[in-house]
């Protein structure tokens, strides 16, 4: 199919780019492993505290990592002319755009989940709450590369870009993060989290449906 | 042989017409008015100043910008109410350089290419930049090739791109005096199969006199 080609072709050509510049990712990685490091380390050895504030400590270096690198997710395409050329693509722009959001995702979202194990370790979460934290994160995260990008989209070319995207997107983000922290929090309570993972499957549902459209019809401004 | 067929929509209308356009920068009026059609085979070359709108004209041909006022039609039908249709038709390069500093020329094109929905093999992209002259270039990434390597890297897309109407803004920027012949012969023999040319130039492009052209100048219309 033609269409999926495309898409491919957009997630390929990103990944490709990552691979030849790894500091940018490395960069958003490395941030979300030492500010889950340094939480324990200010606040001190106490493992009841640290299980208490583990699942909302480590949501928000997330959302703070995927939005490091959601500034470069189209500035640097459109600073080098290649997003013109891919607004004037005969296939649709918000298939493009959707495998360009998922090359976003595999490179700053997924790499979190497979983090989580480790550092929630360091707040001495118990293994099936790991568990839980890694199946939030696996449906929060790519909701968070799907709404940032809209973000990224509407302030493209603007100046002071990277402090309009923040001051923009983390407020959508809000949702995910109640949801998000809270599944955890309340399996460790014992009230079980289907209830918020529900909710978050149903966000994430809806996001991939209309992000990318409302993504592409802000990008189609930002180039006027 | 593939047996000609000709739309008969596509002969009796002006395959490219624009009515009526004007361009609002700000406060100032870049342009206003302009009408223009163009024919199979049939050349436009924007004159005039820095600043004229050349840019601006050439961007709302290709359905990137908007005009302030009037519309743009392809083959009829205007470009707005079928943006695939018009992009399959269409090859437009701008000033940007358009290639990925990190990846190298044949990465880029092939990375476009299937973007844009085409299949295109390895040899295909080989024998383009072979005829750019940059055969000994392909593996090397942008970012390490001269302002007019990349310009010919990117004008190779127009030999793996069939597209009727080719829209350049400056296509001899940077480029030798060899490569500017290379491209305008490219032109002329796109035109000679029927296509359409726009372009923008500060030198003033020779394009065979069996082509019909136009040119249209800017800075008069303020």
């Amino acid at each position: 199919m033609p269409v999926l080609s495309a898409y491919f072709a957009a997630l390929h050509r990103d990944l490709l780019l990552v691979m030849r510049r790894k500091t940018e990712v490395l960069t958003a990685l490395f941030f979300f492993v030492i500010v889950t490091t340094l939480l324990p380390l200010g606040i001190g050895p106490e493992p009841d505290l640290l299980r208490k504030i583990a699942p909302g400590a480590m949501w928000i270096a997330a959302l703070l990592a995927t939005l490091l690198g959601l500034q470069r997710l189209f500035a640097a395409d459109y600073a080098d002319g290649t997003l013109e050329q891919m607004v004037l693509s005969p296939e649709p722009l918000s298939i493009l755009v959707a495998g360009k959001i998922t090359a976003h995702w595999l490179v700053c979202g997924l790499p979190l989940v497979l983090l989580a194990p480790v550092i929630g370790l360091q707040f001495d979460l118990p293994a099936d709450a790991i568990g839980v934290l890694m199946l939030t994160l696996l449906i929060g995260t790519p909701l968070l590369s799907l709404l940032g990008a809209i973000g990224a989209a509407l302030t493209l070319g603007a100046r002071g870009s990277a402090l309009l995207v923040s001051l923009l997107v983390l407020p959508l983000y809000i949702p995910t993060l109640i949801f998000g922290a809270g599944a955890v929090e309340s399996y460790i309570a014992g009230l079980g989290a289907m209830g918020h993972f529900s909710l978050l499957g149903a966000l994430l549902i809806l996001a991939a449906a209309f992000a990318p459209w409302a993504t592409t019809a802000a990008l189609r401004i930002s180039l006027e | 042989m593939r047996p000609l067929r000709y739309d008969i929509t596509y002969m009796e209308t002006p395959a490219l017409v624009a009515r009526d356009l004007s361009c609002i920068r700000g406060k100032q009026t870049l342009f206003q008015n302009i009408d223009l059609q163009l024919d199979a085979g049939q050349w436009l070359y924007l004159q005039g100043e820095n600043g004229a709108g050349k840019t601006s004209l050439l961007r709302i041909l290709a359905g990137l910008t908007l005009p302030a006022d009037g519309e743009v039609l392809w083959q009829g039908t205007p470009i707005s109410e079928q943006r695939s249709q018009h992009y399959q038709d269409l090859l437009y390069i701008g000033h940007h350089a358009g290639l990925k500093e990190d990846l190298t020329l044949t990465e880029n094109l092939q990375a476009q290419c299937r973007m844009d929905g085409l299949r295109v093999s390895e040899a295909d992209i080989r024998d383009a930049l072979t005829r750019m002259g940059l055969a000994k270039r392909q593996h090397l990434p942008a970012r390490v090739l001269s302002a007019g390597q990349k310009r010919r890297g990117l004008l190779a897309r127009a030999l793996l791109r069939p597209a009727k109407l080719w829209i350049l803004d400056e296509p001899f920027n940077a480029l030798d005096v060899n490569a500017i012949a290379d491209v305008q012969n490219l032109l002329k023999a796109h035109l000679a199969q029927g296509g359409m040319l726009v372009l923008t130039s500060h030198q003033t492009p020779d394009l065979g006199t069996d082509a019909r052209g136009f040119v249209l100048n800017l800075s008069g219309s303020r």
